[in-house]
Formats: C-alpha cells, sequence, structure tokens
C-alpha cells in the first residue's frame, strides 16, 4: 500500500506500543538548548539514570546569549548560570556542545542543518516548538516538554500518538515580492491557529519543489504557529544537494547509500491522506499580522479588521482583544502604520538568504530617523558567511546594528527588548503579547524584505512599493 | 515507578476564561531564567495579573474568593504557542490539579498529563455552566471523574472527554511513560541497529 514520509518514518522508528495505546517511538536525532534542558538533567540525576545514546543529542546555545557581548560572565547572571549549567551537563554525559568558541553556535534549528545533523527519513525532538523546522529535510520534528527531554535523554524514545496527516499543496509561482514568509502566514491565516491539530503537515506542490531549503525551512518552521505538531517537505535533489558536503553528512560510499535511503523515504504516489488542501501561488500576497496570534494576519493591502468584519462570536472576541493590545485602529489599513523597532533574525529568517534578500534592497538606503534596527543571523555561521559577502557592511550602512547570533528579541530572554508599547517590525514567528520582552510591547509579523522596508520607511509598508521589487 | 492513579478529582474552581491563551501568558519567557521548575508558580500569568510594578491588576486568579480553587476553567485552543513546560510546572505549582477547557494545543496537552493534570475537553456551554456556578458560589465543589468521563458540580453532571491514551494513562498510573520507556530500552537498541544512521 502506499504510504506517506509520515508513515514510513513513523514505522522504522516504533519500538513497541506502550499498554495506553501509544507508541514508544525512538528518537534518531536529539537538539537541546539552555532552557529547557537544565531540568531534564536534574530528573536525570534525581533517577539517576545515565543518557542512552550520548552520541546522539547535540547542544548549542540561543535563547539567553547576549548578541552585543561575546566575552562571559555575562552581565544577567541567569544568564550565565544557564550557560553555566549547559557546558556542566554537556561535559558530565558526554555530549557534543557547539558552544560559542567552537564557531558553530547558533539558533538550534539553524545549526542541526547547517552542520548536516538534520537529515531526510529520520526523527528529530527538541525541548522547542519550533523543531518542525527540520522537517524541510524529510525529516519527523517533534518540539517536547522538558519531562519528554528527559525520556529522550535516558531512553533515546518517546510516548507518542501517530498524527493524522494534512497535505497542503501550494502550486505555481510567487508573485513578485512574496516570500515563503508569506506563504505560511497565508496558511495559518486560512486554516487557523489550531486548524493543525492533530496533524503532521506535508508541504507540497510546484511551489515547495521550486523553494531552496531555507524557503522550505521557513515554512515548516511556522507550522506548530498553525497548530500542527509536525511540518514537512519531501526529501528530493534540493535536499540532497543541500547536504552534500556538510560535517555531520555521510562521506564517500556511505553517501549514495544514504541518498537511496533517503529517497525511500518520500511519499509514495497514491498515499492517502487524512486531508488535502489545495493553494494557488498566485492568490498569496505580502502578509502582515495585526493582531496576537500569527493567524490573525491580513494581505498588506487589506484593512485592519473591525468588529463588524468578525465571522463568528470568537473571532468578534478575538478581534476585541487583539485591537485593545494592539492599539490599532480599526477599519484602517495597516499600510502607514507607524514602527519603532525593525528586528530581522530568528530562526524562521535568520539564515543567509534572508539577509542577502534584505541586503539586496537596502544598498544604499537609510533606516528611518528614530527607528531602531536590529540584525541578529541564527547563527555564527551565517553571520561568517554573510561578513564574507560584505552584507554586514550594506545592513549596517543602512542603519541596522548587525549583532552575534542567538535568539534574541524574537523572545527577548536577552537584553534585547522591546521597550513600553513600542511596535516592532519582525521577521520572527510569534506575535504573541509581550512575546519581545515589553509586556505592552506590539509584534507584526512579516517577511524579512517587508521588515526592512518598514525600517526605511518608518512604517509598515508594501515592500513592493519601497523598493520596486522584482523576483530575481 | 509507582504513580498514583488519577481517576478523579475534587475541588473549587476558577474561570480564567479567553480563547487561544498561549504558554507565553501562561508564564512569561523572562521567568525561564532558571535551571529548575521551583518557584514558577507565583509567576503563573503573571502579565494579566500584574502591574510591572507588581500591584494587582483586575484578575480571577486575584480575587480572594477564588484563592484555594484547584480547578482552572478556560477555553479553546489553550496553551497554544512554545513547548515549554514551564507553563503546565507553573499551573501546577501555583496549586492547580486539573484543567477544565474546550481544547488544548497538543505539546501543552501531553506535557500536562505527564506531570500528572488531568486535562478535560468540555464543551463551551459546559464550561459556561461550570463558570456561572463557581461565580454564584466560589465554594462549590467541582468533581472531574477521569474514569467516567463527566465533570459534577452543584448537582449537575456534563461531560468532560479526555482523549482515550491519556485517560488510561492517568486512571492506570502510568501518567509518566519513564518506567515503561526504560523497559523498552533494550527494544530501542534493536530497532535503532535496523536503521544506518543510527547503527553507524
Ligand atoms: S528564534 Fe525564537 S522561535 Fe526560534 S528557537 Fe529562538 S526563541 Fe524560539
Amino acid at each position: 500500500m502506499p504510504k506517506s514520509l509520515f508513515q514510513k518514518v513513523w514505522d522504522a522508528h516504533t519500538v513497541r506500543q506502550l499498554a495506553n495505546g501509544q507508541t514508544q517511538l525512538l528518537i534518531g536525532t536529539h537538539l537541546i538548548h539552555e532552557v529547557t534542558s537544565p531540568q531534564a538533567f536534574g530528573m536525570l540525576r534525581d533517577l539517576g539514570l545515565p543518557v542512552a545514546f550520548p552520541h546522539r543529542t547535540f547542544a548549542t546555545v540561543d535563547h539567553i546569549v547576549p548578541t552585543d557581548q561575546l566575552v562571559e560572565p555575562y552581565t544577567d547572571p541567569l544568564a550565565q548560570a544557564m550557560m553555566d549549567e549547559l557546558r556542566k551537563n554537556c561535559a558530565q554525559f558526554g555530549i557534543t556542545f557547539f558552544d560559542r568558541a567552537s564557531g558553530k553556535q547558533g539558533i538550534v534549528h539553524i545549526v542541526g542543518p547547517e552542520q548536516g545533523i538534520t537529515q531526510p527519513g529520520t526523527t528529530i525532538a527538541c525541548g522547542d516548538s519550533h523543531t518542525s523546522t527540520h522537517g524541510a529535510f524529510g525529516a519527523i520534528a517533534f518540539g517536547i516538554g522538558t519531562s519528554q527531554v528527559r525520556d529522550v535523554l535516558a531512553t533515546q524514545t518517546m510516548a507518542l500518538s501517530a498524527l493524522k496527516v494534512r497535505r497542503i499543496e501550494v502550486n505555481g509561482k510567487l508573485r513578485a515580492g512574496v516570500y515563503a514568509k508569506d506563504v505560511i502566514l497565508h496558511i495559518i491565516r486560512t486554516l487557523g491557529v489550531n486548524g493543525g491539530t492533530g496533524y503532521a503537515y506535508e508541504y507540497a506542490g510546484s511551489t515547495f519543489d521550486g523553494f531552496s531549503m531555507e524557503e522550505r525551512m521557513t515554512v515548516c518552521n511556522m507550522s506548530i504557529e498553525g497548530g500542527a505538531r509536525a511540518g514537512y517537505v519531501n526529501p528530493d535533489e534540493t535536499t540532497f544537494a543541500y547536504l552534500k558536503g556538510r560535517p555531520y553528512s555521510p562521506q564517500g560510499a556511505a553517501w549514495d547509500a544514504a541518498v537511496a535511503t533517503w529517497k525511500s523515504f518520500a511519499s509514495d504516489p497514491g498515499a492517502t491522506y487524512d486531508d488535502v488542501v489545495k493553494i494557488d501561488a498566485a492568490t498569496i500576497a505580502p502578509t502582515v499580522t495585526w493582531g496576537i496570534n500569527p493567524g490573525q494576519g491580513i494581505a498588506i493591502n487589506e484593512n485592519i479588521p473591525s468588529v463588524e468584519t468578525a465571522t463568528s462570536d470568537d473571532d468578534r472576541a478575538g478581534i476585541i482583544e487583539a485591537l485593545a493590545y494592539m492599539k490599532l485602529p480599526p477599519g484602517a489599513p495597516i499600510k502607514g502604520t507607524a514602527i519603532h523597532v525593525a528586528f530581522l533574525g530568528s530562526c524562521t529568517n535568520g539564515r543567509l538568504s534572508d539577509f542577502q534578500e534584505v541586503a539586496k534592497y537596502l544598498k544604499g538606503r537609510k533606516v528611518a530617523p528614530g527607528i531602531k534596527a536590529i540584525a541578529v543571523p541564527g547563527s555564527q555561521i551565517v553571520a561568517l558567511q554573510c561578513e564574507k559577502l560584505g552584507l554586514d557592511k550594506i545592513i549596517a550602512e543602512a542603519g541596522f546594528e548587525w549583532r552575534a547570533a542567538g535568539c534574541s528579541m524574537c523572545l527577548a530572554m536577552n537584553p534585547d527588548k522591546l521597550i513600553g508599547d513600542q511596535l516592532c517590525a519582525s521577521s520572527s514567528n510569534r506575535n504573541f503579547k509581550g512575546r519581545q520582552g515589553s509586556t505592552t510591547g506590539r509584534t507584526i509579523l512579516m517577511s524579512p524584505v517587508m521588515v526592512a522596508a518598514a525600517a526605511v520607511t518608518g512604517r509598515i509598508a508594501d515592500a513592493r512599493e519601497v523598493f520596486a521589487v522584482s523576483n530575481n | 515507578m509507582a504513580l498514583a492513579k488519577i481517576t478523579s478529582f475534587t475541588g473549587r474552581a476558577v474561570a480564567v476564561p479567553g480563547n487561544d491563551i498561549d504558554t507565553d501568558r501562561i508564564i512569561p519567557a523572562r521567568f525561564m531564567k532558571c535551571v529548575t521548575f521551583d518557584g514558577l508558580g507565583e509567576f503563573l500569568f503573571n502579565d494579566v495579573r500584574k502591574q510591572l510594578d507588581g500591584t494587582l491588576k483586575p484578575h480571577p486568579l486575584n480575587e480572594p474568593r477564588f484563592k484555594g480553587a484547584t480547578i482552572l476553567l478556560s477555553g479553546a485552543n489553550f496553551g497554544c504557542g512554545s513547548s515549554r513546560e514551564h507553563a503546565p510546572q507553573a499551573i501546577q505549582k501555583y496549586g492547580f490539579r486539573a484543567v477544565i477547557a474546550e481544547g488544548y494545543a497538543e505539546i501543552f496537552f501531553g506535557n500536562s498529563i505527564t506531570l500528572g493534570i488531568p486535562c478535560v475537553t468540555a464543551t463551551r456551554e459546559d464550561i459556561a455552566k461550570i463558570a456561572a456556578a463557581v461565580e454564584a458560589d466560589p465554594t462549590l465543589e467541582v468533581t472531574i471523574d477521569v474514569t467516567k468521563q463527566e465533570v459534577r458540580f452543584g448537582g449537575q453532571t456534563v461531560k468532560g472527554a479526555i482523549r482515550e491514551s491519556a485517560r488510561d494513562a492517568l486512571v492506570n498510573g502510568r501518567w509518566d511513560a519513564i518506567g515503561e520507556l526504560i523497559d523498552g530500552l533494550p527494544a530501542a537498541k534493536t530497532t535503532a541497529a535496523k536503521l544506518p544512521y543510527l547503527a553507524a
């Protein structure tokens, strides 16, 4: 019977059925960071358990690292304590740690792919909801809680119930100035923030076939914002070309064998799905959020919703709450809304191609007066790649602060925070209340090029007009 | 590891209404700068409960009449967003033992069950009935019967559904899977040996 990639990977990694009907699933690759792992190591110590497969866990530090201070001890003693704890745990249990001194540190979801650790046909878990990013490679990747981090450390397995699979097909060519970020914001807006509950999303269609790995990662990254536990793209030649020659990729004869195995995991033609959704790429516009969850999005030329536009009582309550928090005028165009901060970065859009695209348009432009603009590469390697190409200079000359790698203002656990009710044009993935470090701070999510357009005009703008954008 | 069999729970309830209450709201990220979960309870719903200077905002959890409530009532898609276990940990450390909502985000639900927090699903109308009864009498005892999948309060009974795997795990005292997973470690090694990327 033809099977989907999800079913094949699930079957290959099933250890056994548990008494409650869940599956004990083998987790091939485990990624950890400083925020959600210390308590798990604490639990291991309390139980007197060793790490079962230490060579299959990889660590990095991303959430709390200051992006303007490289030398330890960090000004924030709590951040330093978390750093020390991770270092100690990795040393004690024999886990590879991509520490800052290694030159390979960065946001965990950028480091895995970059190192070739993220591979097709594998299972991946990480105590972080954006683990879905790794699905871009045809892996089934789960964000997990700390008790499950403990489970994976102790047994390299976890207890899970199988997911349903929804195939989301996007076909056709994106219009000029429309990016992968717009595709996922559009999908979430269409299917809702809990539309994916109980599902893994399989992204397919000619639009995805034509996407680079970085574009696929941007989409898979935000699967969780649509409520899906995992999201993936079937592996193809683009995937293999990306992985070839990476530090943890198979080498020599093992490479050909691995590619053959990887291909065998791709969904079979005729596989059945629990649901299928089709979207025409040409209908997707540059999309921005206006509210307090990632599903509250509109095309750049649309107006901010008002209670009159509500489609249900829930929608109405959601609009009232969001407008009150965002302090935006109902029914007015979102275009023209004044911003205070522009943030480029995060595991959604902190990769080389994001900065390349932005630099293309920022060249010779200036950030509007009074706007604080920061650009944070997702990893030290991304930073180096950008610096080699001189992108950092272009971006800095335009008036962005060029920072060191980390999560930074995506969730502001480090010193990069909004102040008061500042409004931030952000390339990150969450616009929840208080997400960017101020309890009244406001976030509008968009593609990196749209962030650049907002930065140079000081307002939410249509990048296609500001930069005369044309794809390629 | 012997775990308690969680078949039913009785306590007082408090409603924190709203849909899509995300884990950033349940426990803001800045309180995750910690290496243990101890002390998180104090910061549950911090930014909607307190002003920056620590003074209290109007919020159900700040009302003296709801002090000591151990059952949390909420809306749809509760616990969406980040996978942080800090969220159910904060709920538990604050003193809650069970949640009744219209629905849950996946990761939050799994994390909560692993901590032995029954998260039952009821319809909006039924939650409104419970909330109204509790509003009228905050000392009212609410019983969540996990075995029978119902919620009883003030002489009324409504459905309180819970996914079968979670129900089984709670009532049979296997909500924390670690013991069973360790039993399966030899089998896990066999499975790993069959996968080229793990066998190598
Ligand atoms: S960049 Fe943001 S979403 Fe991504 S891992 Fe870091 S904090 Fe989480």
